[in-house]
């Protein structure tokens, strides 16, 4: 029952590498949105942030086909990317990965922005005192005091990614090897006669991941939230 | 010597103030709403003047007229708040290095041992402010402002959060600073300036109504209390 065969390895492994790549990749745009929807007021604000939320209330398989017209190789910002930059997605592990990021973004922003919202700003205005200049009340006051929220969003986008199905199948398909993660393994190992057992492998293998992923956050977030309180 | 001239309008209530005040402790004196905040936060450069011209021995801070208008973090005031505001992240001793290391000073283990023993905090250097008293708190805010060698220093009622016992715990520590460097000092205590101001500016309503010495303080002693 638990010898993973090597197909099942390599879902696992592209799995992994995908949602840790979306959840990097997304972690400094979602901290530049998270900053900019927590501290500053401007016209369409409330746009931005329905749009930043959209995926999250969207079908997956919405969100899928908008990619594919997006960043298909004909889509218009995949033509552009693919000719002058040469960044394919489609049919490509990094398409699993943008789709991955995207579907994760909302839940990756949110922690961030409460957390930013939560800090005392007349710490910052110390800061400044001090002879921090923006930039540096960012890196020494901000992010540090954020950095529990900025735990939570990463691992909450992880663990997104790692399950995402629909909007990475309608945008990449599922290829063995390129981009079918265990989510999509599972699905097709139920639709194939005998393919219970595999089925049951990855599905345990998800679980473990996931659980791993969650306690690790807690027990990072609660040593960063320590040292505000601790000796 | 510092020389401020300004107005601001806010939501509900207008500061106009022109004052000088040369070395020493000029105490900015007054009751709660009278624009004491406003005028130390503009200052220091976090509220924005509407006009006027704020400048500090040769250097001009603020002026409307030139549009100069000196990022905070570049005007090398301290400012010592009510609430002390000490980074929680930080131990004692990183938040006293803190404004060493913005401005780009050396290390000088020296004066941040000077400046340990003047506040006598030598054993608070590894708290985090979490676990330090209301006193502390304000001794370590004091010594995280001096430490970063400001050119004035800005004290905005840094003992009205402290109990009796605590004031009086505290002002030996503000007096023996007084020849360190040019403070202004806000409070609405009479009794808390007399020990430690050396000149008075005395504001009602946003407006300056009096400027001089300890005289003002002694007339002002029935208005407010």
């Amino acid at each position: 029952m638990f010898d993973i065969t090597p197909e099942e390895w390599v879902a696992i492994r592209l799995s992994l590498r995908i949602a840790i790549v979306a959840s990097l990749v997304a972690l400094p745009f979602g901290l530049a949105m998270a900053w900019l929807l927590a501290r500053k007021e401007f016209w369409g604000k409330t746009l931005l942030d329905g749009l930043v939320h959209l995926p999250l209330v969207l079908p997956p398989v919405v969100t899928g086909y908008l990619l594919l017209i997006a960043f298909g190789r004909r889509g218009f910002i995949g033509s552009f990317l693919g000719d002058y930059l040469g960044i394919v997605f489609s049919f490509r592990w990094t398409g699993a990965a943008l789709a991955c990021g995207v579907m994760g973004f909302p839940l990756l922003v949110r922690p961030i922005r409460l957390a930013i919202e939560a800090i005392d700003r007349r710490l910052e205005d110390a800061a400044a005192t001090l002879g921090a200049s923006r930039w540096l009340v960012l890196l020494t006051v901000t992010l540090p005091l954020a950095l529990p929220g900025l735990i939570a969003g990463f691992v909450l986008c992880f663990a997104k990614a790692l399950g995402e199905f629909g909007a990475t199948i309608t945008f990449v398909s599922a290829i063995p090897g390129e981009t079918q993660t265990i989510s999509a393994a599972i699905f097709s190992l139920t639709q194939t006669p005998g393919g219970d057992a595999a089925a049951g492998r990855l599905v345990l293998v998800a679980v473990a991941i996931s659980l791993l992923a969650l306690v690790l956050s807690e027990w990072l977030a609660r040593r960063a939230g320590m040292r505000f309180h601790g000796e | 010597m510092l020389a401020v001239n300004v107005q601001k309008q806010l939501d509900r209530f207008s500061v106009s103030a022109r004052f000088d005040s040369a070395s020493g402790v000029t105490a900015l004196y007054g009751r709660s709403g009278s624009g004491k905040t406003t005028i130390v936060n503009m200052i220091a450069g976090l509220v924005t003047p509407d006009q006027g011209r704020i400048a500090l021995d040769d250097t001009v801070l603020f002026d409307s007229d030139r549009h100069i208008d000196v990022p905070v973090h570049l005007r090398r005031i301290g400012y010592v708040f009510q609430e002390g505001r000490l980074f929680p992240h930080l131990t004692v001793r990183t938040n006293l290095d803190f404004g060493r290391r913005m401005c780009g000073l050396r290390p000088d283990e020296k004066e941040m041992r000077r400046m340990v023993d003047l506040l006598d905090i030598g054993h608070l250097l590894d708290r985090r402010p979490g676990k330090l008293s209301g006193g502390e708190r304000q001794r370590v805010a004091v010594g995280r402002a001096l430490l970063m060698r400001p050119r004035l220093l800005l004290l905005d009622e840094p003992l009205a959060s402290l109990d009796n016992e605590r004031k009086r715990e505290i002002m030996p520590y503000l007096l023996r600073l007084r020849d360190e460097v040019a403070m202004v000092y806000v409070s609405h205590h009479p009794g808390e300036l007399k020990r430690i101001a050396t000149s008075v500016v005395r504001l009602d309503g946003g407006r300056v109504v009096s400027t001089g010495g300890m005289e003002l303080l002694n007339q002002a002693d029935d208005e407010f209390f």
